[in-house]
């Protein structure tokens, strides 16, 4: 494919970084990094463990300034709009931006509805009329309405690890983000759940942008369209998800996608 | 090791003596009048607590209202914000100290900074210094349990788009408030038995507290005043005080026990 | 986030605010004792006499009340305390054990007044009718058991500390022994070590700097109780060898006298001792932590 017809197929830029560096006190876990992640596609970010991407991923809604000591430099465009511009508010980009977790993280206090409906309800939305045609959607979106709809009133962790994945799922589309992020959402879950989620995102991203760190080579191979190779803080490559997997332009990609190292 | 059970019955002993005594010598002197009446003057049969419960709860309820937001407040400061906040360790260090302080000298206290500006005892400096009392125990528990939450919740809050408080109260507080509640509660048990300072505060008062500038009347001060008098009429009240306040507080220690199943967090300290 | 600004400004007052409560406490602890300290000078703390009424303040005898109730109550609660300990993590199945740690917290609970309460008319009466004439008919020949049993006196406080203390030192007893891995036990049974054997090598000798550290928070607990001690020990300021004595310790004299204190100077002088007491106990505390913390680390 041509850089033509790729600007072509891929009209509009959702999410962009410029640059972005990230800190943990003194050290630097992300080493510069500029990357585009077009609207309506699933970028995937791969790496071995401490390469940085996770780090880079909670850059993104501005997850990572709330560990003490911890600060990002650099640019992230969402929609042309720096969201480390001085002035934004975090708190408003966040409910743009949507994330789901390594490990399954409903709130224990609540009910699956509650739950789903949490981003609403604590924003001070009390309404059932208007919540519950959203529970609904966002539970028939991330593929679990049939399987929980009778029980809304039950706790979110009594679930299986794979339905609360997908509960955590339906409570980040609950708000209507246009961009969802997930942070390795199926190394906790068994093959099967795994398979469901794949699917679940294939259906997703016709209407998310969807950016997704995964320690899986397979699925990021699977689902992804567009895939970016972190190592040591670096993004090493970026490309066609096809293009990175069969004839990677760096040799050490072409190492870590042949298992040499990892 | 029968001496080491030996030690272990006589640990357990005193509790079951101090039981047994308290229901026999102030079982039979719990009634009606006990609950309705006050003081009456030496010589005189009869009389009861009315007003000693009635300044205890006073006391008791005036330090909760206050000593149990300001607790929760410095808990969550401490528990959220304590890795990015220059006063945290600061604040740590005085709430240990003023747990670890003999309860006597937060009387002596507020009577050098209350009492003694007002030129009066009062129940309002009495429920102060109980106030001072629950402040470090509710904030240091409520700062262990709130940093037994799990990191990925808040984030799963703020990755919600919700602010950082909306975070705090709603998903971090009502995740660890059953544990919470259990420490308030043993805190208040704590408070309400508490005698010594008072008695430099409150100072203790024959009839019902005519008000927060009054010197007060309390369940622990009444059963002190009667137990040191030499008339035996007063001793029987002294008992069945006693056993009046030794059966909430514990009640109150079990109930949180047996539910929160909470034991364990309890710090001897 | 406007609300999250104003959110941690109002946690920072309330920080603030508890700092502020110990700040004012240790000034006015110190400022209210200097009249009396400046007035007496060393002598307070040397001097044995106080008579209010001649302006003669010694804390001699409320330091030495103080300081052999408080030990009189460590040597007997620390073997009680130590034994239960180690029934409730090394002997007892978790079911008894259970019942007895909610016993012993139970105790815990029980206010210092009704200690008190039963000190007077149940624990004195059986010392003056029981042990104190065993004790002074077999052993008056050692100062501690001369003079007459009058029940009420330092005897009394010594063993009414003790009980109170009890919890404390068994909670933090037994949180040392819950340190100690079951690798070590194991290593000594292992050796062909007896249970006895297995207690004494791989959880005391373990165990001990940790419990130091108990022992001196104990302490501190022991010194300032007030209520219970106030009402058992008899209320006199004097240093006598004998236990069964009245004597008084710093923290009874303060609930005693200090509403009734008429004269700047006297109150100054009790403030004084309250100082004296509140250095006392936070240098122990700090202590204690310092020691238990070494002993987690080695």
């Amino acid at each position: 494919m041509s850089a033509d017809e790729q600007t072509k197929l891929q009209p509009r830029i959702e999410l962009e970084t410029i640059g972005l560096q990230a800190y943990f006190g003194e050290t630097r876990a992300v080493h510069g990094v500029s990357l585009r992640m077009p609207r309506h596609r699933l970028t995937a970010l791969i790496g071995p463990s401490g390469c940085g991407k996770s780090t880079f991923i909670r850059c993104l809604n501005r997850l990572h300034e709330e560990i003490p000591g911890a600060r990002a430099e650099g640019q992230v465009l969402l929609e042309g709009e720096d969201i480390y511009r001085r002035g934004v508010d975090p708190v408003l980009i966040r409910r743009r931006i949507g994330m789901v977790f390594q490990r399954p993280n409903p709130f224990p206090t609540m009910s699956i509805y509650e739950n789903v409906a949490s981003g609403l309800l604590l924003a001070g939305v009390k309404d059932r009329r208007t919540l519950d045609p959203i529970v609904e959607r966002s539970l028939k979106q991330a593929a679990l309405w049939d399987e929980v709809k009778d029980q809304l009133k039950r706790t979110g962790t009594r679930l299986s690890g794979g339905q609360q994945q997908r509960l955590c799922i339906a409570r980040a589309l609950a708000v209507e983000p246009p961009v969802l992020l997930m942070d390795e959402p199926t190394s906790a879950l068994d093959p099967i759940s795994t398979a469901r989620i794949e699917e679940l995102l294939l259906e997703l991203k016709k209407a998310v942008t969807v950016v997704m760190v995964t320690h899986n080579m397979q699925q990021a191979a699977r689902i992804s369209d567009q895939t970016a190779f972190f190592l040591l803080g670096d993004m090493v490559e970026s490309g066609p998800t096809d293009a990175i997997f069969t004839n990677p332009k760096d040799q050490r990609t072409e190492q870590y996608i042949t298992g040499r190292f990892g | 090791m029968i001496l080491l059970v030996t030690g272990c019955a006589l640990a357990v002993l005193p509790l079951l003596a101090i039981l047994m005594h308290l229901l026999r010598e102030g079982a039979s002197s719990i009634d009606l009048n006990f609950f309705t009446q006050v003081q009456k003057p030496v010589g005189e049969l009869g009389g009861g607590m009315a007003h000693a419960i009635l300044g205890t709860a006073a006391q008791v309820g005036l330090a909760a209202g206050l000593g149990v937001p300001l607790g929760l407040a410095c808990g969550i400061y401490l528990a959220e914000y304590g890795g990015r906040e220059r006063l945290a360790g600061p604040v740590r260090f005085a709430l240990e100290l003023l747990a670890s302080t003999p309860s006597i000298l937060v009387g002596v206290f507020v009577y050098g900074v209350i009492v003694v500006p007002m030129k009066k005892f009062s129940l309002f400096s009495g429920a102060l210094a109980l106030m001072v009392i629950l402040l470090p125990l509710v904030a240091r528990t409520s700062e262990e349990l709130l940093r037994l939450i799990p990191q990925h919740l808040r984030e799963a809050g703020l990755a919600l788009g919700l602010p950082r408080w909306k975070v705090i109260l709603s998903v971090v507080l009502r995740s660890a408030w059953p544990g919470v509640w259990a420490a308030i509660l043993l805190g208040i048990a704590r408070i309400a038995g508490e005698t010594a300072p008072l008695v430099l505060t409150s100072f203790g008062n024959p009839t019902f507290p005519r008000g927060l500038d009054q010197p007060s009347a309390s369940l622990p001060l009444q059963i002190y005043t009667y137990a040191i008098s030499p008339f035996d009429e007063w001793h029987r009240l002294a008992w069945a005080g006693a056993l009046v306040l030794v059966f909430t507080v514990l009640a109150l220690n079990a109930i949180t026990r047996l539910t929160g199943g909470s034991n364990e967090r309890r710090r001897a300290d | 986030m406007k609300a999250d600004r104003i959110f941690i400004q109002i946690l920072r007052a309330a920080a603030g605010v508890s700092l502020l409560i110990l700040a004012a406490f240790f000034i006015q602890m110190f400022w209210s004792s200097l009249p009396a300290l400046r007035a007496a000078g060393m002598s307070f703390f040397s001097g044995t006499d106080w008579d209010p009424n001649q302006d003669v303040f010694g804390a001699g005898a409320f330091i030495y009340g103080t300081l052999v109730s408080s030990l009189l109550a460590l040597l007997i609660a620390v073997p009680i305390s130590v034994a239960t300990a180690l029934c409730l993590t090394e002997i007892f199945p978790a079911k008894i054990a259970g019942v007895i740690s909610f016993l012993v917290e139970m105790l815990a609970a029980i206010p210092s007044v009704v200690f008190g309460l039963w000190g007077v008319f149940v624990l004195s009466p059986l010392l003056r009718s029981s042990v104190q004439p065993f004790l002074s008919e077999r052993f008056s020949w050692i100062p501690l058991f001369s003079g007459p049993p009058l029940g009420i006196g330092m005897m009394s406080a010594g063993v009414i500390l003790a009980i109170m203390i009890t919890p404390t030192l068994t909670a933090l007893a037994r949180e040392v022994f819950l340190s100690i891995p079951t690798l070590q036990r194991e290593a000594a049974q292992a050796l062909g070590a007896t249970r006895w054997e297995t207690i004494w090598i791989a959880v005391l000798k373990n165990a001990k700097s940790g419990l130091w550290g108990a022992i001196i928070l104990g302490w501190g607990r022991a010194l300032g109780e007030t209520m219970a001690v106030t009402m058992v020990i008899g209320n006199r300021p004097q240093i006598s060898a004998s236990l069964f004595a009245p004597a008084q310790t710093l923290a009874a004299v303060l609930a005693n006298e200090y509403a009734e204190a008429t004269s700047d100077l006297h109150l100054s002088a009790l403030s004084a001792l309250g100082f004296t007491l509140l250095l006392v106990s936070t240098i122990i505390h700090l202590g204690a932590k310092f020691w238990i913390r070494r002993g987690r680390e080695s």
